[in-house]
């Protein structure tokens, strides 16, 4: 019986199309990829049927994490030459004889996070490099009536972009006198019109539950 | 797998270079795209948080004569939420000698049964006018459709007026369920208002006084 005589050469697969494939995935998700500058808290949010998505530019948002520590962020609206951040960061400076450099503004700009510091403790905030000394320095914006800073943020980020629309974003076991709090300050501030962050929870009313007399 | 032959110096001093086969191996760029695409994958955000408009009447300043608008008394519904994930609701005024707080809870029998019972003629309407829609015997845009909704709400004058309370050691959590049981049945007129010293009688009564009433109800 002759022997079949076997290949030396090792098969070879043609990979081409393989890596075509790839790219396309990976441009795709890349592409889509939205970054967003990570949360100093970590907040559970409560569901809701409500499919309203989330707005992109022109928002200000006031966190309310677990530990009832309030956190401020705002964004620089669509247009990026706008610089709304840096503006109210020196309006804030201003109220309390605070005077930020331009490093600092450009700083404060660049990084998207939000704010967790009394103004007072905030350009020793900017000058921390490690993430977790940042982290470790939140102790959240002060809401009480002897130095309401988050009115203060709020009424600066409405002068400076009128467009900016306000958003809620608390934990769903913050106790609610301290959202009603937040609420109250808002009101203060002539902002009726809120949008809670929640996530998507499907809710039927059946046929039955609306039969029944 | 490594494709770029080496020229072996053969016959002295002309080199014939191979002709084809001038494969580059892919493996590694292969590797190194699939981790790629792996973290990307795994960082996206997919689903976007959604938000919940609600608007809140404009606060009556202190220095400003303005009266709180007037409501039928019959129409008006109270909800009191309570601590634990517990809701209370009375009908009309409150009584601190007649109003017995009724206590549920946020399942669809609870709160839910409660307020479809009261808007059952809107929730009816809103339905019909749904299903009309989607069976393409209305024939209107998807803006005007909300705005046609809001408008069969606003017409509504059988509904309850819902006022929403909040007990101090409710939770976030239970303003955005009872706003959402509030969009979910179709409610047209609510609000949220401050607790007054008599509702906050009743449910620390309601509370405290368990144990109480059901040994009353065992004699």
């Amino acid at each position: 019986m002759p022997k079949i005589k076997l290949g030396t050469k090792s098969p070879r697969i043609d990979m081409t199309p393989m890596v075509d494939l790839f790219t396309l995935l990976l441009t795709f998700f890349i592409l889509t990829a939205t970054f967003r500058p990570q949360e100093s808290a970590p907040v559970d949010v409560p569901f809701s049927v409500s499919e309203k998505p989330i707005m992109d530019a022109n928002v200000m948002t006031v966190l309310i994490a677990k530990d009832n520590r309030i956190f401020f962020n705002v964004d620089n609206g669509p247009d990026t030459i706008l610089k709304f951040r840096p503006k109210i960061l020196a309006e804030m400076g201003k109220r309390y004889n605070i005077e930020f450099t331009d490093e600092e503004l450009r700083l404060f700009e660049k990084t998207g996070t939000s704010v967790g510091v009394p103004i007072q403790d905030m350009k020793a905030y900017l000058a921390l490099k490690n993430t977790d000394d940042k982290i470790a320095m939140e102790t959240g914006v002060p809401i009480d009536s002897t130095d309401n800073q988050l009115a203060l943020w709020i009424l600066f980020s409405r002068q400076i972009n009128p467009a900016v629309q306000t958003m809620i974003k608390g934990d769903a076991d913050v106790p609610f006198p301290v959202v009603r709090e937040v609420l109250d300050i808002l009101q203060d501030k002539n902002v009726n019109r809120f949008n809670l962050i929640t996530s998507l929870r499907a809710v039927e009313v059946t046929e039955e539950q609306i039969g029944e007399e | 797998m490594a494709d770029i032959q080496v020229e072996e110096k053969s016959r002295g001093g002309k080199k014939k270079p191979k002709k084809g086969d001038a494969r580059v191996d892919m493996t590694p760029m292969v590797d190194l795209m699939s981790l790629l695409i792996t973290f990307f994958m795994l960082t996206a955000a997919f689903s976007k948080p959604k938000v919940m408009e609600i608007v809140l009447p404009e606060k009556i300043r202190k220095n400003e004569k303005v009266e709180p608008p007037k409501i039928a008394e019959s129409r008006t519904l109270n909800i009191i939420l309570g601590p634990d994930d517990k809701v209370f609701w009375y009908p009309g005024k409150a009584d601190p000698d007649v109003t017995v707080l009724q206590e549920t809870d946020f399942s669809a029998n609870g709160i839910r049964k409660v307020l479809l019972d009261r808007n059952r003629a809107l929730f009816r309407k809103i339905d019909q006018f749904e299903k009309d829609v989607i069976a393409g015997k209305i024939d209107i845009k998807q803006d005007s459709m909300r705005s046609a909704i809001s408008q069969l709400k606003k017409d509504d004058d059988t509904g309850p007026i819902v006022l929403i309370k909040a007990y101090k050691t409710a939770k976030y959590k239970n303003f955005v369920d009872i706003i959402d049981e509030m969009s979910i049945v179709g409610i047209a007129r609510y609000t949220f208002t401050e607790m007054d010293w008599i509702e906050e009688g009743l449910v620390a009564k309601a509370i405290g006084a368990k144990p109480e009433t059901a040994s009353r109800s065992a004699q």
